[in-house]
């Protein structure tokens, strides 16, 4: 007697399109997914471990290298973190260089979420626009801290410089192509019926499963749930800007997808009032050059362009950190590939990976 | 119309090595051989060029620029790459079946280089100009899928072997769309033979006549390439290289320069039933030939770095859901169309 | 908006249902938490997420103080705009407590994360394996007892 049976197929470490060294375990009816496990830790370098070893300052490059195509945000959150612990008041004008260089980098990272997108969805074309579009603000970062990735700009106490006339003329120039780079986009990619045809109505995720799941971000916004601590937690100089919270309704790939395109254009919008709007004044608060929290522990998270970065740290009064705790939010997102997965297509698993957006690095700390 | 001048230098050629051997029938089997040397040496040129040509019109479409280091224009770089191929280091998987799995590549260029034998390159140029042109095309063309399915099977892999097994799915997708979209065209050349196809279009190229059978045939010629927005046998994305997966060196170069020879396979044949094939005014037909396939090349190419690929459902559906039953209609409104043109004339 | 810490009326009402189970420091300006007794762990969680609409789990860190370990659940609610920190000591010699798993989904990887890097054990947890690290790895690494690596050792 004829039968069929299931059968596991690893995809990944290697492979080409796990975003990094994500292993995925899926069982497979024919090419119909029975169940799928992320196996991760391929990328484990022991950062929290390395954290304790460190003052607070130099635990700060470790941040950047969690999330490393959006370091800017991690930076954030560490130094927000620290500074809520050791209670160091920020100048308000490194309050707003904080969040327009975080909004570039969200709106950099979301580039990186179409590229990837569209070339795990075979349109090659696709990634090569808006990886070239983000070198744009790479270059922006590199003339004003020196790198290109990991930026360590965002310090505790303030950020490492100030502005220059000609990074002012770069973020406007770019401000102003981005709604043309944003229209190439959609021409290319969210108006062909292809990949409309790809994304919509697959890996559905539900409101409810979503919170349940703690998932944060545009991932959770997608499935329609207004939760975005820029404004439910407002931090920094977030509430002295205008922008609205693009939700999604059904939480299919294709809302992922259109919720992480439009809140470029808000990132934007946030930019473009801050550069209006920059104080005169100090760029750093007065620090201690050895920096000695107070013995107690913290929880503090900010808003990254994947979720809700989170830093629980622990001192001992110390110039080290007894222990850091992060919340990467790529990791707790992943958790819900299994349903994002199940009972769809091996085709239809990379492309929500794909919408999940892990960072391998952030995942496996 | 003119004789080729390809045909002259045949008859010339044949005449010499008739002097030579002092024998017809050795002469002419000579001057086959040669022909097969020299239909080889036109698939290897033409597959570097297109090679060259992929690469620099992806350039091109993707803002950058392509290869532009080896050689003047970068014309060399694939000549550097096949090098670079042939020296790579011979990696057999060690739970492959070792048999087949070696001569499968060897083998795939087979069908995809048989096909070549019936395209009517210039007038009177063919090597076999048969009876059933068309249909031996066809039936060719789709052995190229066994050997998919021998390479997938025997490279013990889970990704070849789902790959062997879409490649499968998708040329029984393809194949019957393609013939159905065809029979259109025999229907009203009444012929099978590629250069009564041909000649049939020295009015009228069949893409004006037959506009919904070249779309139904162009995008199930694109599945039958296993190119964007079909190409879910390799769908590196998924399944990483699908059959080839296991392949690396000069193994894989010939699944490549078999992919290649496909794509000018589908290019010729459907410049040859919808554009006119060699016809064409003021140039030699060979050069009008080179022009349109060349165009027809560029075409596919665009379509290859334009669009995301689909999901092998979605493949599936088209094909059985709209194509075919659009091929059927349009065989059908064919048949009205001929016999409401004798009915008048 | 700006969240919350959980008001001090709201920990009194929980102090009231668990008299001797719970602790928190009074002079604290955030006080979290503290749960002094295992077998009522799961009853006052559930009474945080149902009651005081915790929904969200933000976050589990185990902390490896010199006599004893300290698991701590970073509560969020969404619902209320609060936030709330949990802490629970548990003996060096069986670091094991209940797990989260049913009144958050989310606790999964949290849990076998600070199991993998702690050591710390979630009892019924529906697959608590190695997260991180690989399955044949000895030892807990961020456990202040773990020997790093000779070059890590001193500097800071």
């Amino acid at each position: 007697m004829i039968k069929t049976e299931t059968y596991q197929l690893s995809m990944g470490p290697v492979h080409p399109s796990t975003h990094g060294v994500l292993q995925v375990l899926l069982t497979l009816d024919g090419e119909k997914v029975v169940d799928s496990v992320p196996c991760m830790g391929y990328l484990h370098r022991g950062i929290e471990k390395l954290m304790e070893a460190r003052t607070y300052f130099q635990c700060l490059p470790y941040t950047d290298r969690l999330d490393y195509v959006s370091a800017m945000n991690n930076n954030f959150s560490y130094c927000h973190a620290v500074e809520k612990l050791a209670a160091i008041d920020i100048p308000e004008k490194a309050q707003y260089l904080r969040v327009i260089m975080a909004e570039l980098n969200r709106i950099a990272s979301h580039m990186i979420f179409i590229g990837s997108l569209a070339v795990d969805i075979g349109a090659t074309t696709g990634m090569i626009y808006p990886f070239r579009d983000r070198e744009r603000i790479l270059d922006i970062f590199n003339e004003l801290c020196g790198a290109r990735m990991t930026y360590s700009y965002i310090r505790i106490g303030g950020v490492r410089s100030d502005l220059s006339s000609a990074i002012v003329d770069m973020i406007n120039k770019f401000l102003a192509d981005l709604p043309s780079m944003l229209d190439e986009y959609n021409n290319l990619l969210t108006g062909n019926e292809i990949f409309q045809h790809r994304l919509k109505g697959t890996s559905l995720l539900s409101g409810e499963q979503a919170r349940r799941l703690g998932i944060t971000g545009p991932m959770l916004r997608a499935s329609g749930i207004d939760y975005d601590l820029r404004k439910d937690n407002t931090y920094s100089s977030y509430d002295n800007f205008e922008f609205s919270v693009p939700l999604g309704k059904n939480g299919d790939n294709w809302d992922r997808y259109i919720v992480r395109v439009k809140e470029i254009s808000e990132s934007a919008k946030i930019i473009r009032q801050a550069l209006d709007g920059i104080p005169d004044g100090q760029i750093t608060a007065k620090v201690p050059k050895v920096l000695r929290p107070p013995k107690g522990e913290i929880y503090d998270t900010t808003e990254g362009p994947r979720g809700e970065v989170g830093y629980h740290i622990v001192s001992d009064g110390s110039a080290k950190p007894y222990r850091i705790h992060i919340r990467r939010p790529s990791f707790i997102n992943l958790q819900a590939l299994n349903i994002l997965c199940k009972g769809y297509l091996v085709g239809d698993v990379v492309v929500a990976m794909s919408t999940i957006d892990p960072i391998l690095g952030e995942v496996d700390c | 119309m003119h004789e080729g001048l390809l045909v002259n230098l045949t008859v010339f050629l044949t005449r010499i090595a008739e002097f030579i051997f002092g024998n017809i029938f050795i002469a002419q089997l000579f001057i086959v051989l040669l022909e097969i040397v020299v239909i080889f040496a036109v698939i290897s040129l033409a597959v570097i060029i297109q090679v060259y040509m992929e690469r620099r019109i992806c350039g091109l479409i993707q803002d950058r620029f392509g290869p532009n280091r080896v050689g003047p224009f970068g014309l060399l770089q694939t000549v550097a790459d096949m090098i670079k191929l042939m020296s790579k280091e011979d990696i057999v998987p060690a739970k492959a079946e070792k048999l087949l799995w070696g001569i499968t590549p060897m083998l795939l260029f087979i069908p995809a280089a048989l096909v070549y034998a019936v395209f009517p390159f210039d007038n009177g140029v063919i090597f076999a100009d048969i009876g059933i042109g068309i249909f031996f095309v066809i039936a060719v063309m789709s052995q190229g899928v066994l050997l998919f399915l021998l390479g997938g099977y025997a490279s013990e892999n889970k990704y070849s072997f789902m790959g062997a097994m879409r490649a499968v799915a998708q040329m029984l997708s393809s194949e019957i769309p393609i013939a159905f979209s065809i029979l259109a065209i025999v229907m009203m050349t009444g012929s099978l033979r590629m250069s009564d196809i041909v000649s049939a279009q020295s009015g009228i190229w069949f893409i004006a006549v037959q506009p919904l059978a070249f779309i139904i045939f162009i995008i199930a010629m694109l599945m039958e390439t296993n190119r964007t927005p079909f190409d879910l046998v390799e769908g590196e994305a998924e399944i990483i290289a699908g059959p080839f997966t296991e392949y690396s060196g000069m193994r894989w170069a010939l699944f490549f320069l078999a992919e290649y020879t496909n794509l000018l396979a589908a290019a010729i044949l459907t410049v040859t039933l919808f554009l006119g094939g060699w016809q064409g005014p003021f140039l030699p037909g060979i050069s009008w030939f080179i022009l349109k396939v060349f165009a027809v090349i560029f075409v596919f190419m665009w379509i290859r770095w334009t669009f995301p690929r689909t999901r092998i459902d979605q493949m599936m559906a088209l094909s059985w859901k709209v194509l075919l039953p659009l091929a059927l209609f349009n065989i059908m409104a064919t048949g009205i169309g001929i016999y409401i043109y004798k009915w008048i004339y | 908006m700006k969240r919350r810490y959980m008001g001090r009326d709201k920990l009194y009402t929980l102090k009231k249902d668990f008299p001797t189970d719970i602790d928190f420091d009074d002079a604290a300006e955030n006080p979290s938490l503290i749960i002094r007794s295992l077998p009522y762990f799961p009853k006052i969680m559930h009474s945080l997420n149902t009651q005081h609409k915790f929904d969200m789990l933000s976050n589990i860190t185990a902390v490896d103080y010199d006599d004893y370990f300290e698991v701590v659940y970073d509560l969020t609610s969404r619902i209320n705009s609060e936030e709330l920190m949990v802490k629970v000591p548990l003996a060096k010699a069986s670091p094991a407590l209940e797990t989260m798993t049913a009144l958050w989904p989310e606790a999964d990887f949290h849990e076998r994360e600070q199991y993998d890097l702690m050591g710390i054990i979630f009892l019924h947890h529906p697959n608590l394996q190695r997260i991180l690290l690989p399955d044949d790895f000895i030892g807990y690494p961020l456990q202040k007892s773990y020997r790093q690596a000779e070059k890590e050792g001193e500097n800071g």
